[in-house]
């Protein structure tokens, strides 16, 4: 018998079966997941830890449908994302999910509400809403007083909570953050989690790919990666809904 | 992607590269501009040959020596030879053998310098026979012209153009020496104008006699005769009267031995004008080129910016930009570069066709089909510069473009 756990009890937000990911190059193919199976219920925070070239950064790009996967099912809000096609994952992209990356990718040539707004250009929403809900999501990071700011003008914490409110700026269901913190001081670091609890705190469900222990800690739960494999989860994969 | 929000965005990236932009854009002006002088060049050339062709009147023949065969079989160009005489030009006035000559009159001449006092000045010295107002359509403002009379005596008279008579400050009944041999001017030709290269108001008129025997010394032969038709209508008919009664004076059975060539005016000036509409083709070319180049330009830019910006557009497309959105964004960063290069080139090229008439002799028309149309192929030329750019910016995945660094 499983141990009962929180997540067993919530509706599935993402299920993964048994997904495979291959890389060919040339003759040479390289498994970078290996049958993974994994549910994440609505509202959780899951941190994904694991050393390099343990598939972690490769899971979360199909979770963010950035990359789709080999071989396997992967299923969020109740569609199978793997049956999608370019245009009706780039609506998934911009509607559902929030991405934050290690390297912020901010586009240096915009200022930070311009940043903020990138999202919603894509989603056919009018000028005036765009700059209103950029605007609140910038104040909601904490840097109302940053707008007009480019990328350049900003600290490295600073660029971050930019793009989390890029993230958060579509009202998106999942946020997926690949080593959100990797490249900014600890102090900046502690800010950007706070704002991830924060977040999950609203009902949001998190994904956050980690080196660090503490931020690991931050989460409810923790899924160990090794090899393209999930080792340790407290949430058994095949466990019932 | 709403239309508007593209091309904002394509214009604010394009801004934020400013000197490269602009550079790219110049290629384009540059083609452009060429494109609408040449257009302008090759009408405003075709214009003045139209002009040229009623001021020297339309129904005029000019029959001249020459394209005999020599004993050694070669064929000579016209006015090689001397075998026009005046009887031939009295015989082309009959109307019974040319009633559809209306006149024609022999010409010889030759360039000499006239004397009026302290002053000289050289012209071209003609002797012709009292029909030559008549033939070329010209007028005597003060004074007269010599009359048939004058001409079979060889009298010592000159007529002037307006030109000469000022060059020379004389007037009517003033002596020009030639040679030596004073001549007394009888009249002064109203002004005519110049036509090509040529100041038809720079002019000295003899009696074709006294040209002959006392100024040019070049015997009873006549370098050219001038037949007017009666009317531009009756120009071929004319041309067959003249061919076939100088053939019969000249005892010559087939026709490719004739002794002198008939030309036209319009013959001339087609001549003129062709070599100018080869040119214009030429620099139409050479034009077309640049814009070729250009369009290059653009193309090379968007592969650049594709490249550069392979990380912008792995995240554009990680929030949410579908393909095409990038596509069209790219589309619309190269159409504006050509939009920019055309408009300027446009301003540019029309400014030049005003400006440049003033300081070179040159005749620019501008079109202003020429200026709508070269804008227009300006942006196909960014547009389809920017397709395979676009394109390769399109295709990439997601995950590929972010992992670039």
């Amino acid at each position: 018998m499983a141990p009962e756990h929180a997540s067993a009890r919530r509706s599935a937000l993402l299920e993964l079966e048994g997904i495979w990911k291959t890389y060919r190059s040339g003759a040479l193919a390289v498994d970078a997941l290996r049958g993974v199976s994994l549910r994440v219920g609505r509202g959780e925070f899951v941190a994904v830890m694991g050393p390099s070239g343990s598939g972690k950064s490769t899971l979360m790009h199909i979770l963010g449908c950035l990359d789709v996967p080999s071989a396997g099912r992967y299923i969020l809000e109740g569609r199978d994302v793997s049956a999608l096609d370019d245009g009706q994952l780039a609506e998934v992209r911009s509607r559902r999910i929030g991405f934050v990356f290690q390297q912020f990718n901010l586009l240096a040539s915009l200022d930070a509400v311009r940043n903020v707004e990138l999202p919603l250009l894509y989603s056919d929403t009018s000028r005036a809403d765009r700059r209103r809900l950029a605007l609140e999501a910038l104040e909601r990071v904490g840097l109302a007083d940053r707008v007009d700011h480019r990328p350049g003008e900003l600290s490295g914490g600073q660029q971050q909570r930019v793009a989390i409110a890029r993230a958060l700026v579509s009202e998106p269901n999942l946020i997926l953050a690949d080593e959100p913190t990797g490249n900014i001081d600890s102090q900046a670091s502690a800010e950007v989690m706070n704002l991830l609890l924060d977040l999950h705190g609203e009902g949001r469900t998190i994904v956050v790919i980690t080196h660090e222990a503490e931020v690991a800690a931050t989460a409810g739960r923790t899924v160990r990666m090794r090899d393209g494999a999930i080792v340790g989860d407290p949430v058994p994969s095949g466990a019932p809904a | 992607m709403r239309m508007g929000d593209t091309l904002m965005s394509g214009f604010q990236s394009l801004s934020s590269h400013r000197l490269r932009s602009s550079l790219t854009v110049l290629g384009i002006l540059i083609g452009i501009a060429a494109v609408i002088l040449t257009v302008g060049f090759g009408e405003g050339a075709s214009s003045s040959v139209a002009a040229e062709i009623s001021s020297l009147g339309s129904n005029l023949l000019i029959v001249q020596p020459g394209s005999t065969t020599n004993s050694s079989g070669v064929q000579l160009g016209f006015g090689s030879a001397s075998t026009l005489s005046v009887e031939d030009a009295v015989a082309l006035t009959s109307h019974y053998v040319a009633p559809d000559v209306a006149g024609a009159v022999p010409v010889v001449s030759g360039s000499e310098e006239l004397v009026a006092g302290s002053k000289n000045w050289t012209t071209t010295l003609t002797g012709t026979t009292a029909g030559y107002l008549f033939v070329r359509s010209r007028s005597v403002g003060d004074g007269s012209f010599f009359t048939s009379a004058q001409v079979a005596d060889g009298a010592d008279v000159v007529v002037l153009g307006a030109t000469t008579a000022q060059e020379l400050d004389v007037g009517v009944g003033s002596t020009v020496d030639v040679n030596g041999l004073p001549l007394q001017v009888i009249g002064i030709l109203d002004t005519a104008g110049s036509s090509g290269s040529t100041d038809e108001d720079d002019m000295a008129l003899v009696p074709i006699s006294t040209a002959q025997l006392q100024v040019l010394g070049s015997g009873s032969s006549v370098s050219t005769i001038y037949v007017k038709a009666v009317s531009n209508q009756a120009l071929g008919a004319a041309y067959q009267e003249v061919d076939g009664e100088l053939l019969a004076l000249h005892h010559i059975s087939t026709p490719a031995d004739a002794d002198f060539t008939i030309t036209t005016q319009q013959s001339l000036v087609a001549a003129s004008s062709s070599v100018d509409s080869t040119l214009t083709k030429l620099l139409a070319g050479i034009a077309a080129l640049s814009l070729i180049v250009g369009g290059i330009g653009v193309m090379n830019i968007m592969l650049v910016a594709v490249t550069e910006r392979v990380r912008e557009i792995g995240l554009r497309k990680a929030v949410g930009a579908t393909a095409g959105d990038i596509r069209r964004q790219f589309l619309s960063e190269a159409s504006m570069l050509g939009l920019s290069g055309g408009l300027a080139g446009a301003l540019i090229g029309s400014v030049g066709a005003e400006v440049l008439p003033h300081w070179a002799d040159v005749s620019l028309s501008l079109s202003p089909v020429a200026v709508v149309g070269s804008v227009v192929v300006a942006v196909g030329i960014g547009l389809m510069s920017g397709v395979y750019p676009a394109t390769r910016a399109a295709r990439l995945e997601p995950i590929d473009a972010l992992r670039n660094e």
